[in-house]
């Protein structure tokens, strides 16, 4: 239980920090980090299936579907007021 | 005087969401579809993981509308990504690390994930689980290899043949069983690996259109 709480705070850290980082590759890695942490907790509520899902869809395809897009694009991500 | 009315409104929505919430009884069962589906889903079609038998015998139809949204989705790409010509441009070779440890990993990858979509009926996962485990070998061996390519021709034929068979097996069941994706074929002793009908089957194709479509999507983007 305290595991599952532990895991749940990290994710909800995790979840925080990759929506205030400038730097969009740290952000899409938080990310991925926070989607394995679900598919971890699916598997402890005994959705085997859905966390499968989540581990290879969540966290490794999404992840690098956007890895790509940062790659195409710039990487960190441009302050409004200095334009 | 806008954050005092923003936050009032969310307070509103919270109160709401709240009384809304807060009707719901947790933990109890109140529907008697899914007691039906739990009590006499393994009886009914001889797949032994209930999900796998409500995914695609009792909400098979469902499973062919998701398929759908992942078609027109690869389309979509294809149509927004079809004037980007960047092929060859900079591409830089990378490690041998990468290039060893991709051409190692690549067949087990493969495997893994075909076993998950044959195994689906039996253990957890399925065909959409496999497939996604195929494309994730798919991008490794592009990583390993990034000048290597495989045929998109070859990937359209590939995830086409998926889904017309798929609709072609619940057409063969709304003329023999009666309803669309009808379990036609026999049953089979529970937890062997032939056994569920057409389920094994399906998510066969599943996962081959599945896989097929997530590493086009890889390497439509990579390029």
């Amino acid at each position: 239980m305290i595991f599952i709480t532990l895991l749940i705070i990290i994710m909800l850290i995790g979840a925080i920090v990759s929506c205030i980082l400038k730097d969009l590759l740290s952000a899409v890695i938080v990310g991925g980090a926070v989607s394995l942490i679900a598919a971890i907790l699916f598997y402890y509520l005994q959705a085997p299936d859905v966390a499968m899902a989540e581990a290879s869809i969540g966290a490794a395809l999404t992840t690098a579907i956007f890895v790509f897009a940062i790659n195409k694009t710039k990487r960190l991500e441009e302050n409004e007021e200095n334009n | 005087m806008k954050k005092i009315i923003s936050f009032v409104l969310l307070v509103i929505i919270f109160i709401g969401i709240y009384f809304a919430v807060s009707q719901i009884p947790y933990g109890k069962d109140k529907m008697s579809v899914s007691k039906h589906y739990l009590n006499n889903g393994v009886k009914e079609n001889g797949a032994s993981n209930i999900v796998t038998s409500v995914v695609l015998n009792y909400r098979g139809f469902d499973t062919l509308g998701e398929l759908t949204i992942l078609f027109i989705g690869a389309i979509g790409l294809g149509v927004v990504l079809f004037g980007f010509e960047t092929k060859g441009k900079d591409i830089k070779s990378p490690s041998l690390i990468l290039n060893a440890g991709s051409t190692f990993l690549f067949p087990f990858i493969l495997l893994f994930g075909i076993y998950i979509f044959i195994h689906g009926h039996l253990s957890p996962g399925g065909g959409f689980q496999g497939g996604a485990v195929i494309a994730s070998g798919f991008l490794i061996s592009y990583l390993g290899y990034p000048k290597k390519r495989i045929s998109e021709k070859g990937i359209h034929i590939v995830e086409s043949l998926g889904g017309t068979l798929f609709i072609l097996i619940g057409l063969l069941g709304l003329l023999l069983g009666g309803y669309f994706l009808s379990n036609i074929l026999p049953k089979g002793t529970v937890n062997t690996l032939v056994s569920g009908g057409i389920i094994p089957l399906l998510y066969v194709l599943i996962g081959i259109k599945v896989g097929a479509e997530l590493a086009g999507i890889i390497y439509k983007l990579m390029e």
